[in-house]
């Protein structure tokens, strides 16, 4: 796999439940968390010591971005970091108001979609080949982002206009109503058409996905960003054409997230009707026979394998091994358990609860953690690389160089003014640092 | 075509004749271990699930974003 920049944008629900006489506003309580994470500052707009930014998203979010990565296995590191970085500022914030006497409760949830039909996202950043053309790239990359949510679904439970419940394997893909714009909240499509590279745009363009689920799963994590810097490389290696062009895709990414099953067939615009599993194992197929010819390094190879081990399971519906494995067969083997020792049914609030709660970041509450704590899932990442990127960029891309620096602006109590390509410190002579080149990790002289 | 490229085939061809479900050994108590691991887990949610869930799920909605 050629270096690539990639990275995460999560967005978080978040909610304050009041539970004392005191009224708490919970814009206050979210005030409160951004104090949390960045001390002595009432910006809700910051970048970190670690090369990531938090912001307060439109809707009243806390958002996430992951420094700029190099290797897919640093954006799953990063993005877990991320999620640490809010949980250990909910603790915070939750002993502050014990102290103050609030009695409340703070949620952050890293899921995409509440209880009234809204969405928020899990965005994913690509810099690509500005010589590829967009057009062939969008259609040849579509089906693989309809099919690719058996691998990377969050799972989750759906309320129906009827008010019963159905299990999905992708809440997000309920919200997709496009393949290609560039909006994200009204008529959201699989491919936004945001380009803003951050670097040389006569050389690329930033690839923007908002199809996706934010995951807790590290192997789900993995393999979203995994899969698609491989399906990409391929295209720009001139590879992979768009023969398996959908005749509906948005009514195919609908139907392939209602059926956990795995059986439902979507049609081609060849008339070929395939499986989520088929069309991901020609994709998975054409990978390999490319890396085959053009030479493959050991981490192409265990992306590969991955990749193909997760279908292979996936198709003989191997649920314990899974159920370790990827967000979707995680939760869904919870929910069916729980709902089974409880002799109830979907539309129990309490089977509701266990899905918001799964995404919770809290380290004691979430369920995902619990599980993580219990080892009950499998993971790629150790808990001391995740720690550790909480405070430390990656140190082979100019994150480096920002994280750096901003960690020495704020020992040294100096105004600035930072953003992806430069800092600019703002005490005379207002020195102006540029990195506009995402792959260079040393300081240019 | 590459070595994992004939397994993947192999396994492919052994999929069209479905008479040797051998169980590989250990598998059948990895996955008795799974269950019981699962129990264990449901207890251990039951003591941190919301109690309010009616409630919280009622009050949890977000303006959206994006």
């Amino acid at each position: 796999m050629h270096r690539r920049i990639m990275g995460l944008e999560s967005e978080y629900g978040f909610l304050f439940t009041n539970t004392g006489d005191r009224i708490f506003p919970p814009e206050r309580a979210l005030e409160y968390l951004f104090q949390g994470i960045m001390q002595n500052s009432w910006s809700r707009d910051a970048f970190l010591p670690n090369g990531g930014r938090i912001y307060q998203d439109t809707g009243s979010h806390p958002e996430y971005s992951t420094p700029e990565c190099d290797q897919v296995r640093d954006v799953v590191i990063h993005d877990k970091a991320g999620e640490r970085i809010l949980s250990r500022a909910v603790e915070t914030v939750s002993h502050q108001l014990e102290v103050e006497g609030i009695d409340g409760h703070l949620y952050v949830l890293k899921n995409n979609t509440d209880s009234a039909g809204n969405s928020y996202g899990c965005h994913e950043n690509y810099l690509i080949d500005r010589n590829v053309t967009f057009w062939r790239l969008s259609r040849t990359l579509i089906p693989f982002f309809v099919s690719r949510q058996i691998l990377t679904g969050a799972g989750g439970l759906v309320r129906k206009a009827d008010e019963s419940v159905r299990f999905v394997i992708s809440p997000r893909s309920l919200h997709i109503r496009e393949k290609i714009s560039c909006s994200t909240t009204s008529s959201r499509p699989i491919i936004n058409t945001r380009d803003e590279p951050h670097s040389d745009p006569q050389k690329y363009r930033r690839l923007h996905i908002i199809v996706g689920d934010s995951n807790m799963s590290e192997i789900s994590d993995l393999l979203k960003v995994g899969t698609t810097a491989l399906v990409l490389e391929v295209i720009e290696g001139g590879g992979l054409h768009d023969r398996m062009s959908l005749e509906d895709p948005i009514r195919a990414i609908r139907e392939i997230s209602e059926d956990p099953t795995l059986s439902v067939r979507v049609r081609l615009e060849s008339g070929l009707e395939l499986t989520a599993l088929e069309i991901q194992e020609s994709y998975l197929e054409a990978c390999r026979d490319f890396f085959h010819k053009e030479g493959t390094t050991p981490a192409v190879r265990d992306m590969l394998d991955l990749w193909e081990k997760i279908l292979f399971d996936l198709s003989k519906w191997n649920e314990p091994v899974l159920g370790r494995e990827i967000d979707w067969v995680i939760k869904w083997r919870l929910l069916t358990r729980y709902r089974d020792r409880k002799r109830g049914n979907w539309e129990d609030p309490a089977l509701a609860m266990l899905d918001y709660q799964y995404h919770d970041v809290h380290e004691e509450k979430g369920l995902y953690n619990l599980l993580r704590k219990s080892g009950c899932v499998d993971r790629i990442a150790g808990d001391s690389e995740i720690l550790s990127a909480m405070e430390k960029p990656p140190q082979t891309t100019r994150a480096r160089l920002r994280g750096a620096h901003i960690r020495e602006a704020m020992e040294h109590h100096r105004s600035y003014t930072v953003d992806w390509t430069y800092m600019r410190l703002n005490d005379p002579p207002q020195e102006t640092l540029h990195w506009a080149d995402p792959f260079n990790a040393a300081e240019v002289p | 075509m590459s070595q994992k490229e004939k397994e993947s085939r192999k396994r492919d061809e052994t999929e069209e004749t479905p008479s040797e479900p051998e169980v590989p050994a250990g598998a059948q108590e990895r996955a008795k271990k799974v269950a019981e691991e699962a129990d264990d887990i449901l207890d251990k949610i039951d003591e941190v699930l919301e109690k309010n869930a009616a409630s919280f799920v009622k009050s949890f909605i977000q303006k959206g974003g994006e």
